[in-house]
């Protein structure tokens, strides 16, 4: 794999061994120094058109866990505010050599845009509305940790599934390793023809006790500027996962940050069917086992394991 | 005051050619056979039996063994050439040139400009231009709307008579029918055919690329359909009403063309164009995110390609146009949703349709022949005959080269061409536009007598 643009770049066993090399990875994590010297010398580039606090810093961390350096590259008081281009920040930056660039931009196809101007590995953290394949390979590993597996699981998304990168991402990784997905949500945000991707289509939560996950996704704010709902009120009523609407057995998710009393009430955000920070804990490790997958590959020795002659880095 | 002619181009050479053994085609002149053609001082003076006519002096001689075809030269109401303010993506010089490599005799450019071509002066200065620059015909389409806002019209009386062919807010609808509608009864008074890109901007707003399964799974917002046929519709009905002659502009889809369809059974003034990529492509072809795969309307479904094909063999649909629209490469290598809309068309057209709809049997190449030369009759220019005494608007084609598109580079300044590294069968190989020799493939010779 040289690059991660899309979560369909990657087969069943490609997701399971990412999955399992975070497991590994996650044991890091527990140490007192929590860092292992795999990607030592190598330079990571967080390049990053859009506002961002977790994925940006999950990234960061990811990196410098694996002893890389990082350089974090925010578009706001940057060049681009002066009107550089996409390709010229892009080439600018290049001329730094870094071996992986994660890119978050506001377009779908940006990333496999870039990966076509520079040597770098790209790894894309969200290209427009289109995908965001961490977020779905972190979602597959936490389901994975809670359930022991997807295969035959049912999966609902809920919410905005139109404007949402994450749902096209997760809508096709959840179906690689055997789920079964139905998006749900009010019509104006359930693009045309989103089933032949493969998910069933519902415009009620009334069938939803048959779900093994509830998938909740963020009600943008902004989305009311055109009407896509008539108030958040309404929409609250009738999609916001809360005590009434989650079962006791249900594993309910959300890819953050939460709007409490829209999309989740507060009650089911601080319950035990929530795994929620297990997603965000998710984070970090999987995008280790994905730099590391991307950089480091299956050329370089186990990278957990502790070495007892050489020091640890600091 | 005497209205100035509609069509402008730089003075050139009358031509002295005698094309021998070429096969002529001219549905309209009734003419598909082996001929000489002779061009005397620019207008065709002689159709004689193959190798029948003798070498005057001081005349060239093309050799068309008789395997070359002779064709009226094509006809492109539909065109950006960017001038005056963008001529970074194009001028009347590359645009013209553009269309002289297509085969193209003639052109009409579309207001789009900077500034909009939108009162008497700045035409008068576009014509002057043209008149130095232009190599094939060019003939204008000011605005309907002041600066294309749709809030207040040009002075249309005034710009008829300093040579506007007609109107088009061409790159914005007409959003308001109540404005339409006055432009319309307007007509009345100046004449000129208004032209209409058809979009609800309420239902197109945002959109990149055509609203279906692909533009789901990509999370790219869609541009419905309905977009276009809602307002073709409402525009068809005010024509009618207002006994108006509107001309639909780039229809994209099914709905489209039968509205058309019944809007000219019921007698209504209307005609319609359509581009050789909505002729030939689909959304699929948009599924890598080429930005030279963006265009207004965008590529839609199969079944819509399917409808528009057959709209324009049965005459639902009057001509193709390319709206070529030229954009430089760094406004181009931009991510999807934000590259400009459109892509150019001059140099590709016949060669793409010629491949995709004649070879595969779906269309005759005498009828694609009369579709690309009928926009002229559409704004009342003359037709391109070949006949006897009428002036040589000719192209010399060579169905058999094979060549792929774009290999040669370019004549167009801009190479945002959504034709780019397709194989093409069929190649112009001479073009002559009012009496002149406006184009000659580079390893074309002309044997000198």
């Amino acid at each position: 794999m040289n690059h991660l643009l899309s979560i369909g770049d990657l087969d069943r066993a490609g997701i399971e061994r990412i999955i399992t090399q975070a497991a590994r990875f996650a044991e890091v994590s527990d140490r007192e120094i929590k860092k292992v010297p795999a990607l030592r010398g190598r330079m990571v580039l967080n390049l990053f058109y859009e506002a961002s606090t977790r994925t940006r810093s999950s990234f960061e961390l990811a990196a410098k866990r694996l002893s890389a350096d990082v350089v974090n590259f925010a578009a706001s008081g940057s060049s681009v505010e002066k009107g550089e281009s996409l390709k010229d920040t892009v080439l600018t930056l290049s001329a730094h050599k870094p071996d992986a660039i994660v890119l978050r931009t506001p377009w779908a196809g940006a990333a496999e845009l870039v990966s076509r101007w520079c040597s770098a590995a790209i790894v894309n953290a969200g290209d427009g509305q289109h995908e965001h394949p961490t977020q779905a390979l972190l979602d597959v590993y936490t389901l994975q940790q809670r359930l022991g597996g997807l295969d035959g699981a049912s999966i609902w998304i809920v919410g905005d599934v139109t404007h949402s990168r994450v749902a096209r991402s997760n809508i096709i990784a959840f179906q690689e390793m055997g789920a079964k997905v139905t998006v749900a949500g009010p019509p104006t945000l359930i693009p045309r023809r989103i089933e032949e991707l493969g998910c069933e289509v519902r415009f009620t939560l009334d069938e939803l006790d048959g779900a093994d996950v509830v998938y909740a996704l963020r009600m943008q704010r902004e989305r009311m500027t055109e009407t896509w709902v008539p108030s958040l009120r309404e929409y609250a009523s009738w999609y916001q996962i809360n005590g009434r609407r989650l079962g006791p057995r249900q594993v309910l998710m959300h890819p953050g940050p939460v709007n409490r009393g829209v999309e989740l009430s507060g009650d089911v955000v601080d319950s035990p069917q929530a795994v929620i920070t297990a997603q965000v804990e998710a984070g970090v490790v999987v995008r280790m086992a994905v730099l590391y997958e991307l950089l480091a590959g299956a050329k370089e020795p186990d990278p957990v394991a502790r070495r007892q002659t050489a020091p640890q880095p600091a | 005051m005497s209205a100035a002619h509609p069509l402008v181009r730089c003075p050139q050479a009358a031509a002295d050619l005698l094309l021998r053994d070429v096969r002529v085609l001219d549905p309209r002149a009734r003419i598909d056979g082996r001929h000489d053609v002779r061009v005397r001082g620019g207008v065709i003076a002689e159709l004689g039996t193959p190798e029948g006519l003798e070498p005057l002096e001081a005349e060239e001689i093309v050799e068309g063994q008789g395997r070359l075809r002779l064709l009226p030269a094509f006809f492109d109401p539909h065109v950006h050439l960017r001038t005056p303010g963008q001529e970074h993506k194009e001028d009347l010089e590359t645009g013209t040139r553009a269309a002289a490599a297509g085969g193209y005799g003639g052109v009409i450019a579309m207001p789009n400009t900077d500034p909009v071509l939108d009162s008497a002066p700045l035409l008068r200065s576009v014509r002057d231009a043209a008149a130095r620059e232009a190599r094939v015909a060019v003939g204008f389409l000011p605005a309907i709307t002041r600066g294309l806002a749709g809030e207040q019209l040009t002075e249309m009386a005034e710009l008829m008579e300093a040579g506007a062919l007609g109107f088009t807010d061409d790159g914005q609808p007409v959003q308001s029918a109540g404005m339409l509608r006055k432009a319309l009864q307007y007509q009345r008074l100046c004449g000129g055919v208004i032209a209409l890109h058809e979009e609800d901007r309420t239902l197109s707003r945002g959109g990149s690329m055509h609203e279906g399964a692909l533009s789901a799974a990509l999370g790219i917002r869609g541009i419905p359909t309905i977009a276009e046929s809602t307002m073709v519709a409402r525009d068809a009905e005010v024509a009618g009403y207002e006994g108006a002659r509107v001309h639909f502009q780039h229809l994209s889809c099914r709905a489209s063309a039968e509205t058309v369809a019944a809007a000219k059974q019921r007698g209504w003034m209307v005609s319609a164009e359509v581009t050789p990529h909505h002729l030939l492509l689909t959304e699929e072809d948009v599924r890598q995110l080429d930005t030279r795969m963006k265009m207004h309307p965008p590529l839609a479904g199969e079944d819509d390609r399917q409808a528009l094909v057959e709209a324009l063999r049965s005459g639902t649909i009057d001509c193709v146009a390319t709206d070529h629209a030229p954009h430089a490469r760094d406004e181009k290598e931009v991510p999807f949703e934000q590259a400009p809309m459109g892509t150019t068309g001059l140099e590709t057209a016949f060669a793409a349709l010629h491949t995709g709809l004649v070879l595969t049997g779906t269309l005759d190449l005498g009828l694609l022949v009369e579709r690309m030369t009928a926009g002229a009759g559409l704004f009342g220019l003359p037709l391109p005959l070949i006949e006897r005494g009428e002036p040589a608007n000719l192209t010399l084609v060579d169905l058999d080269a094979e060549w792929v598109a774009g290999e040669h580079g370019w004549e167009s300044r801009s190479e945002n061409c959504c034709f780019a590294g397709r194989p093409m069968r069929g190649r112009v190989l001479l073009t002559l536009a009012a009496g002149s020799i406006v184009y000659r493939e580079r390893a074309f010779s002309v044997v000198a007598a």
